[in-house]
C-alpha cells in the first residue's frame, strides 16, 4: 500500500482525493481544508474581473505544493476551452487542465463532442488533459487515443450531491480504460466517494460536498478517510456476495 | 480613444497597460491580462501602449470546481 501512487502527467499523487475551490464561504477555509484532507490537487476557474469589486487572489490561498488544476468552465465550445487553457498556462498555472465544456445550462451536462475536440488540440500542445465527460465508453477510448491523461466521468450532475447515479456506466469505463478514471461531480457524501474507490476508480474530485458542508475542514478529512478506505478495500479485493446466508460460526449445537 | 475592456467600450487617454491597471485601482498580482487575444505578462505591462480599438481582457482566477 505504501507505494500506491497515482501517476498523472509525470506527477505521483499519494492522495486520491482531488478538491475544488468553488463555493467556500471564505477563501481562508481552503488551505485549512487542504491540510485536513491531504488533497494534492485543486481546481480553480478563470473569469473576467468585475473592475468595481475586484478583490483577492484565490491562488494566494493555495499552498505551493498543491497542484493547480485550472478548469475551462464557462467555455461553450472547444475553441473557447483551448483559449482558456492557454491563458491558464501562460498565467503560471502549470500544464494540468480540466476540460469542461458545457452547453446545457439546466443540467450542466458536459458536451462530450466539444470536449473531445479540445482534448485533441491541448494534448498535442503538451497539456496534461483531464476531460470532464458523461461516462461513455467509446468516447473514453477516443479521449485515450487523443492523449488525455485521465478521464473524468460524472457520477451525477454538478453540485447535486446525488452520488453515483451513473454507476453501471462508470464500471464500464473503469474496466476498459487504460488511463486513470477520476469520478468527478455529483459525489455528495464520503460513503459515495468510498463506493467509487471500491469499484476501482483511480481518484475522485469533490468540491460542493466539502465546500458547502457546515464544517468544510472536517468534511475534507472525512472524504480523505473514505477515499483511503475505498482504495484499500479495492486493492484488498472484496469478498463475494451470496443469496443465502453462510455461517461465520460453526453451525453445530453449542454442546454437541 | 476608445478600447474594448472585457467586452465593453471604454474611453481612455493613451497609456500603457500598467498605467491603465493602476488607474482602475486593480491589484496587479491577482490579474491576468490578454490584449487582442495575446497573453501579456506583467513584466511587459509597462512597455506596451494601448491603441485605439484594442481589445483588453482583464481576468483573474476564482473559485471553481
Amino acid at each position: 500500500m505504501k507505494n500506491d501512487v497515482l501517476k498523472l502527467g509525470g506527477v505521483n499523487f499519494t492522495n486520491r482525493l482531488f478538491t475544488g475551490t468553488g463555493k467556500f464561504a471564505a477563501n481562508a477555509l481552503i488551505p485549512k481544508m487542504l491540510a485536513a484532507s491531504g488533497s494534492q490537487m485543486i481546481t480553480v476557474a478563470l473569469r473576467r474581473i468585475d473592475t468595481t469589486t475586484h478583490s483577492e487572489n484565490i491562488l494566494d490561498y493555495i499552498p505551493k505544493d498543491v497542484i493547480l488544476l485550472p478548469n475551462t468552465s464557462g467555455a461553450r465550445t472547444a475553441e473557447q476551452a483551448v483559449r482558456i487553457a492557454r491563458i491558464a498556462r501562460e498565467a503560471g498555472c502549470g500544464d494540468f487542465i480540466k476540460i469542461e465544456v458545457i452547453t446545457d445550462m439546466k443540467y450542466l451536462m458536459p458536451d462530450n463532442w466539444e470536449t473531445l475536440k479540445a482534448t485533441e488540440i491541448l494534448a498535442k500542445e503538451g497539456f496534461i488533459v483531464l476531460p470532464y465527460v458523461l461516462p461513455d465508453l467509446p468516447l473514453a477510448k477516443r479521449l485515450e487515443a487523443a492523449g488525455a491523461a485521465a478521464v473524468m466521468p460524472l457520477g451525477a450532475p454538478i453540485g447535486t450531491n446525488r452520488g453515483l447515479e451513473t454507476k453501471p456506466l462508470l464500471e464500464l469505463l473503469i474496466e476498459n480504460c487504460t488511463i486513470p478514471v477520476v469520478v468527478d461531480a455529483g459525489i455528495g457524501r464520503p460513503s459515495q466517494a468510498a463506493a467509487a474507490m471500491e469499484m476501482g476508480a483511480d481518484a475522485v474530485l469533490v468540491n460542493t460536498a466539502i465546500a458547502t458542508a457546515k464544517d468544510p475542514v472536517a468534511m475534507g478529512r472525512a472524504f480523505d478517510m473514505a477515499v483511503k478506505a475505498g482504495r484499500i478495500a479495492y486493492l484488498a479485493e472484496l469478498a463475494s456476495q451470496s443469496g443465502v446466508a453462510r455461517a461465520s460460526s460453526p453451525l453445530t449445537g453449542f454442546l454437541d | 480613444m476608445e478600447i474594448i475592456v472585457n467586452g465593453l467600450k471604454e474611453t481612455t487617454l493613451p497609456c500603457s497597460i500598467a498605467e491603465f491597471v493602476a488607474n482602475k485601482g486593480l491589484a496587479p498580482g491577482a490579474l491576468v491580462v490578454e490584449l487582442n487575444q495575446q497573453i501579456i505578462k506583467q513584466q511587459q505591462w509597462q512597455a506596451i501602449q494601448l491603441k485605439e480599438d484594442d481589445q483588453l481582457e482583464l481576468l483573474s482566477f476564482v473559485g471553481g470546481g
